[in-house]
């Protein structure tokens, strides 16, 4: 009986979910946008520092690139909370930069994203372009090019590989709560993104408004992997990746 | 006039010697052919020769230069299995004049057309057929406008159409006054192509003559016992 409710409960909020999306309820809107306004903004920065920074690492020699290596898979773990607490004594009024008045505005969330990010953007483009480039060593010693050229045509032939990196990226990003949720404290139309949101409104009982913004994370996240998907089966049967 | 001067040239992986006191002398014009059963050390050298690996010990000397940048930078080699860009055939050719050719006359046009690839210059270089492939990578090292081109055994997977067209090709970049060192399992070709011969064993130097005395006297051992398609040890 007991979960039968449950069942009746979980289809009326999924109802009540469907409506939201297709009447474009302006609340749901507003978090849908901040949450890819931050996260897309921190996708882009870390790709801007992942990419060549990993595709340096992978090409480059130089004292002390394993241990930045070892680092970098290390830190492609970090647990989201941590990174939320050291960003917030960084950014905290007493905290060294607490001139900028970060905290609590959706740049402190783009922060904290783009610390998590960065690390994993930049392991998997070391591993890929390592890949390519025992490829390609030979060619472009004999072609006597500098590494300034070397690394963004490498890059760039890899290009459809490193589109699964970045949206590896963006996964991440989307789909953090503790950081935000420390640095940003999920403040009503200034710092609630969809997952601050699914959380607070979990524990308020307001289901459906929670479950619509699940559904919109998975659907977006199932419509980005579908063009990817899409995109690299393409460039696999033009023989570019 | 001389143009390469190899002096005790040594090579080592793991302590192992792969080359051992290599002298050679090679002059500016022709086509020298490296011959030498596997393991013999001949793509070894070419890479030596080009500077894609450094030597444990001895010289290499350019037109009485030492092997740097400069000289580098007007040199070329093409590899047995062609190395080309994930990109299309037009951008393979625009890559190299864009970034390596300094003094090209030629453009992407042109060279494509040269090699009877303009039709395919859309297409994805990975796409080609094998030979198609091997006419693009020489195209592209041709694009450079090399003194030097090099090549490991740059027709070894090609069927003998697509093997024509590339020596026809390289009879043509060798009139024109480019220097070509190839190194080569086909006897055949070698007699085709070569004006002179370099024949190693073992990481080192047995012979080297011109073309019509190496095939006619060969003067060692494992050089006669090559030629006469023998194993050799």
């Amino acid at each position: 009986m007991q979960n039968r409710e449950i069942m009746q409960d979980f289809f009326t909020s999924f109802a009540l979910a469907f409506d939201l999306i297709v009447q474009f309820n302006a609340e749901l809107l507003e978090i849908i946008g901040l949450s890819l306004r931050v996260s897309l903004s921190a996708v882009i920065i870390a790709t801007l520092i992942g990419l060549p920074l990993g595709a340096a690492i992978a090409v480059m020699r130089f004292p002390g690139r394993q241990f930045i290596d070892i680092s970098l898979n290390a830190l492609m773990g970090l647990p989201p909370v941590v990174v939320g607490l050291l960003v917030y004594m960084m950014i905290s009024r007493a905290g060294p930069l607490g001139w900028l008045n970060l905290l609590y505005t959706p740049n402190a969330m783009i922060v904290a994203q783009l610390i998590l990010i960065v690390p994993i953007i930049a392991a998997l483009t070391r591993q890929i372009i390592e890949d390519l480039y025992g490829e390609y060593r030979e060619q472009f010693q004999s072609f006597c090019l500098p590494m300034h050229r070397a690394i963004p045509a490498l890059i760039w032939d890899a290009r459809y590989s490193l589109i699964t990196v970045v949206l590896a990226g963006f996964g991440r990003a989307i789909a953090e709560v503790g950081a935000v949720i420390i640095v940003g404290g999920n403040i009503d139309h200034l710092t609630r993104v969809m997952t601050t949101a699914i959380a607070l409104e979990t524990s308020k009982g307001n289901l459906a408004l929670a479950l619509a913004l699940g559904l919109i994370l998975m659907l977006l996240s199932l419509t980005i992997n579908t063009m990817v998907y899409g995109l690299r089966l393409s460039a696999k049967h033009h023989a570019y990746a | 006039m001389l143009m390469l001067e190899v002096t005790n040239l040594c090579f080592s992986v793991n302590q192992q010697p792969l080359l051992s006191d290599l002298n050679l002398s090679v002059k500016s014009a022709g086509m020298t052919v490296v011959l030498g059963p596997n393991g013999a050390g001949k793509s070894l050298l070419l890479r030596l020769l080009h500077g894609l690996l450094k030597p444990d010990s001895g010289s290499i000397r350019w037109h009485d230069q030492r092997l740097d940048l400069s000289i580098r930078q007007k040199q070329a080699m093409v590899f047995q299995k062609p190395v080309l860009l994930r990109r299309s055939v037009a951008a393979n050719i625009d890559f190299v004049l864009r970034h390596c050719a300094s003094n090209h006359h030629k453009t992407c046009q042109q060279i494509l057309e040269e090699a009877g690839l303009y039709a395919q210059r859309l297409q994805p270089a990975r796409l080609l057929s094998g030979g198609e492939q091997q006419r693009l990578a020489l195209a592209r090292a041709l694009a450079t406008s090399p003194d030097t081109l090099f090549l490991d055994e740059a027709t070894a997977s090609l069927d003998p159409a697509a093997t024509a067209q590339i020596e026809s090709r390289l009879c043509e970049t060798r009139d024109q006054g480019v220097k070509l060192i190839l190194v080569s399992h086909d006897i055949g070709q070698a007699k085709r192509l070569a004006s002179d011969i370099v024949f190693m064993h073992r990481g080192k130097l047995l012979e080297h003559t011109d073309a019509e005395s190496f095939f006619k006297q060969p003067q060692s051992q494992q050089a006669q016992a090559y030629l006469r398609g023998e194993l050799v040890f």
